[in-house]
């Protein structure tokens, strides 16, 4: 009764000189997850689009064509034009750009200030964390919509102004997570060590938090960044978003809903190009905690 | 003996406070004020001064503060200058209109998230789970307005089913008001449920790959059992703040529902408001959706402390 | 007899996400018989949980039968329908798990709990049901077994959840329970109850038992056969005496050899090495650490063959196990023990005197509510290290010995009193403490797992201490001295670029003394340093701290709830419970009369790797949560209370006569506590 089966017979436990690095794990599982990797191709189209949208369009989504106005889809016009005669494709192909540009810096934005203060009042905690947390949750008490449109209607609707205000109003639920999330971290035993060696609360935050917090702040990133893209788009849609000649799939859907019954690709278009940046950006940040072993709900591997 | 309670009602009043002031100074710093927007072109330099005169806008914030919070108190909102109305006139039907939306879909959003959460979470991986779950992302992630617009064009525009728009007045019958508005409900479930659904169906997993299910198998417990007696209470513990955090976050979207379907409730009022600068209607209506939130956090976190075993055990002692 | 339950050739496995195939369980053959308790003992990773679950007709998910089958009173658990084995499964064999606690449903009160049992396995409903409820959890003493129906799991202590679990599997009168380690992560007072308990059921009904744990104390305590595993593979299999006596597989002598002994001072063998996923060598999985290994054991893998021991059968998988058996073990057990010795210095290094520690911190809303300070957590301790001594701060869970280290190490304020380390004083923050000092004292945390960041590789873990106490010290020299800490912790230079997560427990355990020793530091604090790693790496990392404390005359502070583990590694003890000090003592002293009630208490319970050694059960083992307000903290568990003086007044020190540095904290005269022999409840 020795070996039953000879298939394996001759595995070595063989460890690599140089194992992978953590980051190199989370890469391996990402790229196994096939809706990470549509995520992933969908994010970079509309980056690309963003940076060569205009070189490409095949009519000026500018140019009003009076004789063409609400035309169905045709060889010439691929998505058929609007009430003013503007072709629906070329305007839907670079009508993300002022939105993704505004986004992308007002995420980074939230993430670095309600990073930076939700880590540190995690770490630190006491009385400037109590009176923090209180400001906090008052802020989210407000609906963020009304918030948001006192505050455009306050500023105005430029887009470096948008850009700053939604870094500023949506770092402030980011200082509950990533408070959270470094609690669950300070008490843990590696924490305690470096404090119990003297490491400079600098380190401290820099070398043991942060790596491990990143984790969490990545994700939630990824989930902001999709509602803040929500958050802009609706107020476009709602008339408070950039203003004309400026295209925006927000004001796009508002202007050509009115149409939707003669020329429902009018709408379409905006529609498709908003769906798969958002769609793409959730199918991403779902595999990216799964990668990272945040998502409890997939059960722990064997 | 009540001590965790207590000091949950104590932190809601607090953050109800601060909502206050933030909510104040927010609308205080808007461009002109109400007595430019009240009087409009006409406006000379004495007829504006009467008028603030008249009103104690000349008076320092700090007083007019404690003026307009303390008749917020008490039930008043303040009249708004532009519409020449005091403000719970003006929102008075409007606020039940919403109320009566997001009722409805409540009703039919909640038990069925619920419903479809504990189901997909139970075949977790499989066929229908991958269905409902991804149709479930769409739903989450798109705007509102995206989500509402489709709507609109399969069920108005193309089937004919239903009016694109509400054409109904703003103070109709409830019993007048559902049946022209079942495709904002539609959407507004929609949206919800999928946030619901998601969650329960995540609670609901991790709950039976817990020890106490497994023992439960291994004590012999046919499955059904094992699903109503020891897996649903313990899953739907984390679903009531869920369920609260939803609906709290609805009053948000719905202003967008609203908008899409052009029906008279209270957040087609708010951006009326803010284009128009009514300053008092701005304010009443935002201090009022706060203080919703608040309760309804408040409920939920006072539910949760009642109906989880644990909690309970600390409010005995605390 | 014939035999209740017969396992036959089980092969289990499962594919990694790589696809490929890994064995859990090779080749397992098995029996019990009616009545019999059979100890299944491994150390962490050699199936034998696998082993247990599929004893219940359960696999893990991804797992699966590869060959061989288990039967249960002749019926194949595999073949059944799901339907059959619900009926089966806890109305004829029945598990009592590990964590009681996660294993009971929070929302449903422990009554109802055992009702359901009963109704499905007993066919007993309504009031009969009720009141056979309250008969089984008589049967398990718990204590007031009316009032624990309504109450809800979280309510219990520990060793509660455990006896309600245990009622839970007695409800069917089942012939058979499967016990995984039902016993870990209590404290050893309640740990001996437990077992004392499961005796005394089994012995009333017959019961077989399958009991499964990695602590041989408690496999000897409780079986009345043992199978040992490793590598997913049976290696020796005996009745309990003739294992205990003359194991006669290595893995088994090795094993038996590492762990400390409370009648034996000094350190155990270790084992080297670790052990092979299972079906990976072609020969014996045991021979690369084995030092009886020929080059038959390379390539020929050995059957379990039975070699007769005192006239009985005793299963053994060794080629060389017959010339093994003749060995005598006992000898050899004396023979590997290794003595420590060392000169301990006449100057102090550590003194804590009268020092008070509390978590109580209310916040605004506590204040405004007006919520009352509880007892200190620690209060009025006194003690007085050495340098190069060891000192053991031991108790149960709940007792402060983690608080004081956390207090000394600066990361816990103290309330009151001092803690001297020579002129500096330690009651304040490491925070505001000089750098020098930092240096000089270093902590090492129970569970590495937790204590190692997962991000960072070995070599970022050690360069850390390095940069931050000799921030001008190169590069290339601060390499240098990673490779000789990690030479000095006995790992390879390889290592450098593992990250924790590549690691086993012992190697992680490792990394973190070499982290500690960076600093080169003058007192390290030990924090269940090896409470949280399998016996046999347990005895290297002990031999491994008392070489480095040679080499560098450190002073340890040592906390542990094993009192082998004490009896073997440290100089000096000291006993708490709740926070407050019960008797100070060198070894000797703490290990013979006189005794504090509580000490006796705790060495009752402790459990020996012997089935002729009983231990003696003292007074309860329900643990309290907080400590009294005043009076004597042992008070209300106490077997010998004198009175109200107990909770009263604090007892006053006393030190035996002839004695130094022994003292005891008790109301009773010490030259009483020497005559009193404390009596089993």
């Amino acid at each position: 009764m020795t070996v039953a089966n000879p298939s394996y017979s001759n595995i070595k436990d063989t460890t690599p000189d140089k194992p992978k690095s953590p980051a190199g794990e989370v890469w391996d599982n990402l790229k196994r997850s096939r809706g990470g990797m549509i995520g992933i191709g969908l994010i970079i189209m509309h980056f690309v689009l963003v940076l060569i949208g205009p070189m490409i369009t095949p009519v000026d989504p500018q140019l009003m064509d009076a004789t063409v106005r609400r035309e169905m889809p045709s060889a010439e016009h691929w998505m058929g034009t609007d009430n003013t005669g503007r072709d629906v494709f070329s305007r839907s192909l670079v009508g993300g750009r002022i939105l993704i540009t505004v986004s992308l810096i007002g995420t980074s934005m939230a993430l670095a200030w309600g990073g930076f203060v939700g880590i540190l009042l995690g770490f630190v905690g006491g009385r400037a964390d109590d009176i923090i947390m209180r400001l906090v949750d008052a802020f989210l008490a407000i609906p963020w919509l009304l918030f948001l449109l006192l505050i455009v209607s306050v500023v105005g609707t430029e887009p470096w102004v948008q850009a700053l205000t939604f870094g500023f109003f949506y770092g402030i639920p980011i200082i509950r997570v990533a408070r959270a999330a470094t609690h669950d971290y300070v008490t843990r035993e590696f924490v305690q060590a470096a404090r119990a060696r003297g490491e400079s609360k600098r380190t401290v935050v820099l070398r043991e938090l942060l790596p491990n917090v990143m984790d969490v702040m990545l994700v939630e990133g990824a989930m902001r960044w999709s509602w803040m893209l929500l958050a802009f788009t609706s107020l476009s849609f709602l008339g408070f978003g950039v203003s004309p000649p400026a295209v925006d799939w927000g004001r796009m859907v508002a202007e050509n809903r009115q149409i939707m019954a003669l020329q429902p690709w009018a709408t379409f278009g905006p529609i498709i190009m908003l769906s798969s940046l958002i769609i793409g950006i959730n199918l991403f940040a779902d595999a990216l905690a799964k990668a990272l072993g945040l998502d409890r709900s997939q059960g722990a591997p064997l | 003996m009540f001590g965790l309670i207590l000091r949950r009602l104590m932190l809601a009043i607090l953050t109800l406070i601060i909502v206050s002031i933030i909510v104040f100074l927010a609308v205080e710093a808007l461009p002109g004020d109400m007595a430019t927007a009240y009087l409009g072109r006409d406006a000379t330099p004495e007829s504006l001064a009467n008028l603030q005169e008249e009103f104690g806008l000349n008076r320092p914030a700090v007083t007019r503060y404690f003026d307009w919070f303390g008749g917020v108190i008490q039930g008043d909102l303040g009249d708004s200058l532009v519409r020449r109305k005091p403000v719970t006139e003006l929102i008075g039907n409007r606020l039940r209109n919403t109320v009566v939306l997001a009722v409805a879909s409540s009703l039919i959003g909640i038990p069925l998230a619920i419903f479809l959460g504990v189901m997909t979470g139970l075949m977790r991986d499989r066929l229908p789970d991958i269905i409902i779950s991804t149709i479930s992302i769409f739903a989450m992630t798109l705007p509102e307005f995206v989500t509402g617009t489709i709507l609109i064009f399969v069920f108005a525009i193309r089937l004919k089913w239903f009016p694109a728009i509400t054409t109904v007045a703003t103070d109709a019958k409830i019993t007048e008001l559902i049946p022209n508005i079942w495709l904002p409900i539609i959407t507004l479930t929609l949206v919800m449920m999928a946030h619901i659904l998601r969650l329960v169906r995540t609670s609901m997993i991790d709950v039976m790959v817990s020890d106490y299910i497994n023992m439960a198998r291994l004590k012999g417990v046919p499955a059904w059992r094992i699903v109503w007696r020891h897996a649903l209470p313990n899953a739907m513990l984390p679903t009531i703040n869920i369920v609260a955090l939803t609906i709290a976050w609805l009053l948000g979207g719905v202003v967008i529902i609203e908008a899409v379907f052009n029906y008279p409730g209270i957040g087609t009022l708010m951006i009326n408001g803010i284009s128009d600068r009514d300053l008092a209607l701005v304010q009443g209506i935002a201090i009022i959706l706060a203080t919703i939130y608040i309760l309804v956090n408040l409920a939920a976190d006072i539910a949760t402390l009642l109906l989880n075993p644990r909690l309970r055990t600390a409010i005995a002692q605390g | 007899m014939s035999n209740l339950v017969d396992i036959k050739d089980l092969t289990i496995g499962y594919h990694t996400k790589y696809g490929r195939l890994v064995h859990v369980l090779r080749n397992v053959n098995l029996t019990i018989k009616k009545g019999e308790t059979l100890g299944l003992v491994g150390e962490s990773g050699c199936g034998k949980s696998t082993l247990g679950q599929a004893m219940m007709g359960f696999l893990r998910s991804g797992s699966k039968i590869l060959s061989g089958s288990v039967n249960y009173d002749g019926i194949n658990m595999f073949s059944l329908s799901p339907r059959e084995l619900e009926a089966l499964r806890g109305k004829r064999i029945a598990l009592i798990p590990q964590n009681a606690g996660q294993s009971l449903t929070p929302t449903l009160r422990c009554g109802k709990q055992i009702e359901e049992a009963l109704e499905l396995n007993a066919n007993i409903t309504g009031q009969a049901a009720k009141d056979r409820v309250v008969e089984l959890f008589t049967q398990v003493r718990l204590p007031s077994p009316e009032e624990m129906v309504s109450r809800y799991p979280h309510e219990l202590s520990g060793g509660q959840q455990q006896r309600v679990a245990v009622a839970m599997a007695l409800a069917g009168e089942p012939d058979m329970l499967v016990l995984d380690e039902p016993t870990t992560g209590l404290d050893v007072t309640t740990q001996a109850h437990i077992l004392d308990l499961m005796r005394a059921i089994v012995d009333d009904l017959g019961t077989a038992m399958m009991y499964i744990s990695h602590d041989l104390g408690v496999i000897a305590r409780v079986s009345d056969r043992v199978a040992v595993m490793y590598a997913g593979e049976v290696v020796e299999d005996a009745n309990v005496s003739q294992l205990f006596r003359s194991p006669s597989h290595p893995y088994a002598r090795g094993l038996l050899e590492s762990i400390p002994r409370l009648t034996l001072s000094g350190i155990p063998k270790s084992m080297p090495g670790q052990p092979p996923l299972p079906g990976t060598l072609s020969g014996c999985h045991f021979e690369p650490r084995c030092s009886f290994a020929t080059d038959q054991c390379r390539t020929e893998s050995p059957g379990l063959n039975d070699i007769q021991t005192d006239g009985k059968s005793h299963l053994v998988r060794c080629h060389h196990a017959e010339e093994i058996s003749k060995q005598d073990f006992s000898q050899d057990l004396k023979a590997g023990v290794q003595q420590i010795v060392k000169t301990i210095s006449e100057e102090t290094a550590l003194d804590l005197n009268g020092v008070d520690i509390t978590y109580f911190n209310p916040d605004f809303v506590d204040r405004l509510l007006g919520k009352k300070e509880p007892p200190l957590t620690v209060s009025g301790v006194n003690l007085n290290v050495k340098r190069g001594e060891t000192v053991a701060l031991v108790g149960e869970s709940g007792s402060g010995k983690s608080t004081i280290v956390r207090a000394i190490s600066g990361l816990l304020p103290s309330k009151g009193g001092a803690i001297q380390f020579e002129d500096f004083d330690l009651t304040v923050s490491v925070d505001d403490r000089p750098m020098d000092l930092r240096k000089r004292i270093q902590m090492i945390f129970q569970n590495p797992d937790a204590s190692l960041n997962p991000r960072q590789s070995v070599k970022e873990l050690l360069d850390q201490p390095l940069k931050l106490y000799y921030p001008s010290m190169p590069a290339s020299e601060r390499e240098a001295r990673m490779k000789e800490l990690l030479q000095r912790v006995r790992l390879s230079e390889r290592y450098l670029n593992r990250y924790p997560g590549q690691m086993s427990g012992g190697e992680k355990q490792r990394v973190a003394v070499a982290r500690a020793f960076a600093a080169d530091p003058e007192v390290v604090l030990c924090d269940e340093v090896t409470s949280a790693l399998d016996v046999s790496v347990q005895a290297a990392v002990l031999d491994l701290l008392a070489d480095l404390q040679k080499e560098h005359g450190t002073t340890y502070i040592f906390i542990t709830h094993d009192l082998a583990v004490v009896r073997a590694f440290a100089d000096r003890v000291a006993v708490l419970y709740q926070g407050r000090l019960c008797e100070v003592g060198t070894v000797e002293e703490i290990y013979s009369a006189p005794f504090h009630p509580y000490t006796e208490t705790l060495l009752g319970a402790a459990l020996e790797p012997n089935p002729d050694v009983a231990p003696k059960l003292i007074g309860g083992d329900t643990p309290e949560s907080s400590p009294p307000a005043q009076g004597c903290p042992f008070q209300r568990r106490c077997p010998v209370r004198v009175g109200s003086i107990c909770d009263e007044e604090m007892p006053a020190w006393q030190t035996p006569e002839g004695a130094v540095n022994h003292k005891i904290r008790c109301h009773i005269p010490v030259n009483e506590l020497i005559q009193i022999q404390l009596e089993p409840a």
